[in-house]
């Protein structure tokens, strides 16, 4: 790994240039491999590339690069650009049959959604042999000859959330950005640190306490943890209102504002995580969809209600 | 939601299927020949090893990537795959396309 590989993996991690991380697609060979070496498949993303080079701790092999348009093993075997016709068409293209003297392919696990290995067979020649999720456990699939229980299963833990963070940040910078400044020049830094504390809960917070959040999907675990960030804002505007009842109405107004808004963006990390299914998530989407507009809508009532009648002086 | 049970289904149109009730998996086991390819590629540990075929071990961990149709070659599980991102959806329902994928589509 030079400086510029790990410079390239900074930039893709902060989502710099996304579509521009990539490596040329063909037939690479790693050390000195001969015509019975193994042939390893990966994408034409560098983080995924990378991954997988730098983990074969000296083992001698081919590297089949298919072209992912520039997107991860993973996503782009949902997508079915790692899939079987890209396989297919990059074994023919390279000339793999004379360059190597077996008939076997290793693929990442995670291509097994794109690929069908029975099909690869019948059209290619080559047997296709799923590796283990993570290129780290690379030479001790090889030396075992198979992947064990750990290996094939994908987890969450909080390292991989916590990258994603960088991201996330970038995604939703234009709110992160323009709501707090917006906010801010409207009615002060309340209002404004309010709207940062929402962002920064879904975008920050939320992923990394994600498993911690009692309940089971992704909305109200982010409504959980978006009352529990109301909390303290509501007291504040109770404890601090002109009179008893705008106290009141604008504190429930907060959490009415800040639920939907944390929830809103935990939802939308469903496709970040490594086990959302499309049944679920579109059963989310119209679960909670309706009960987080009817929240803010409330809400904003609410708050300009209490801010027009502590304006007016009335109570 | 009661997720642990899975149903038999024995509608006389198909083999005898296991359904998921909180997802679209499907599993026939009479068809199974127990190669063993959805323990190798299920990233949720969904099936199970088991005497003369798999057994659906785990069928409310099922994410829906495909992965096991896709390489079942007796076609003993069904699945309507897809990927399970809000973002995606909701981008598709605004511009009133089918579907949105990772890529140039979305989170670019």
């Amino acid at each position: 790994m030079t400086a510029s590989n790990k410079w390239d993996h900074f930039t893709a991690r902060v989502g710099y240039k996304r579509m521009y991380h990539r490596v040329e697609p063909g037939l690479y060979g790693v050390g000195s491999p001969k015509s019975d070496s193994p042939v390893f498949v990966s994408a034409n993303y560098t983080l995924s590339f990378d991954s997988l080079r730098t983990s074969l701790n000296g083992i001698d092999c081919y590297i089949l690069v298919l072209d992912t348009k520039g997107i991860n093993v993973w996503c782009a075997a949902g997508k079915g650009t790692f899939g079987t016709d890209e396989i297919v068409r990059r074994v023919e293209a390279t000339g793999l049959k004379d360059v190597v003297s077996h008939r076997t392919l290793i693929l990442p696990q995670l291509g097994a959604p794109g690929v069908s290995a029975h099909e690869v067979k019948k059209r290619s020649g080559f047997k296709v042999e799923y590796g283990p999720v993570r290129a780290k456990d690379i030479p001790e699939y090889m030396r075992m000859g198979e992947a064990n229980e750990e290996m094939r299963t994908v987890r969450f833990p909080l390292r991989d959330r916590a990258i994603l963070i960088p991201v996330e940040i970038k995604n939703w910078l234009w709110l992160l950005a323009l709501l707090p400044i917006l906010l801010f020049l409207v009615g002060g830094w309340f209002p404004a640190l309010l709207a940062l504390m929402t962002v920064l809960g879904g975008i920050a917070m939320f992923p990394l306490l994600l498993p911690f959040l009692p309940t089971d999907d992704f909305t109200s675990k982010g409504m959980v943890l978006g009352l529990t960030l109301a909390v303290p804002f509501s007291f504040y505007a109770i404890y601090t209102g002109a009179e008893v009842l705008i106290g009141l109405a604008s504190g429930v107004a907060i959490a009415l504002l800040m639920v939907p808004g944390v929830a809103y963006i935990a939802l939308n990390f469903t496709g970040c995580s490594t086990y959302a299914s499309r049944t679920g998530v579109r059963r989310e989407i119209f679960t909670y969809i309706p009960l987080m507009v009817g929240m803010a809508v409330t809400g904003t009532v609410l708050m300009s209600i209490s801010i027009v009648a502590s304006y007016m002086g009335w109570a | 939601m009661q997720s642990d049970i899975p149903l038999i289904r024995m509608d006389g149109l198909e083999a005898p299927s296991v359904v998921t009730p909180i997802n679209t998996l499907v599993f026939f086991p009479g068809k199974c020949v127990n190669c063993g390819r959805c323990l190798d590629v299920c990233p949720h540990r969904v099936f199970q090893r088991a005497e003369g075929r798999v057994r659906l071990a785990r069928p409310e961990s099922c994410m829906e990537c495909g992965a096991c149709q896709l390489n079942c070659a007796v076609s003993a599980i069904k699945v309507d795959s897809g990927v399970g991102c809000a973002a995606a959806m909701i981008k598709a329902a605004i511009r009133g396309k089918k579907e949105v994928t990772c890529g140039e589509d979305c989170c670019e």
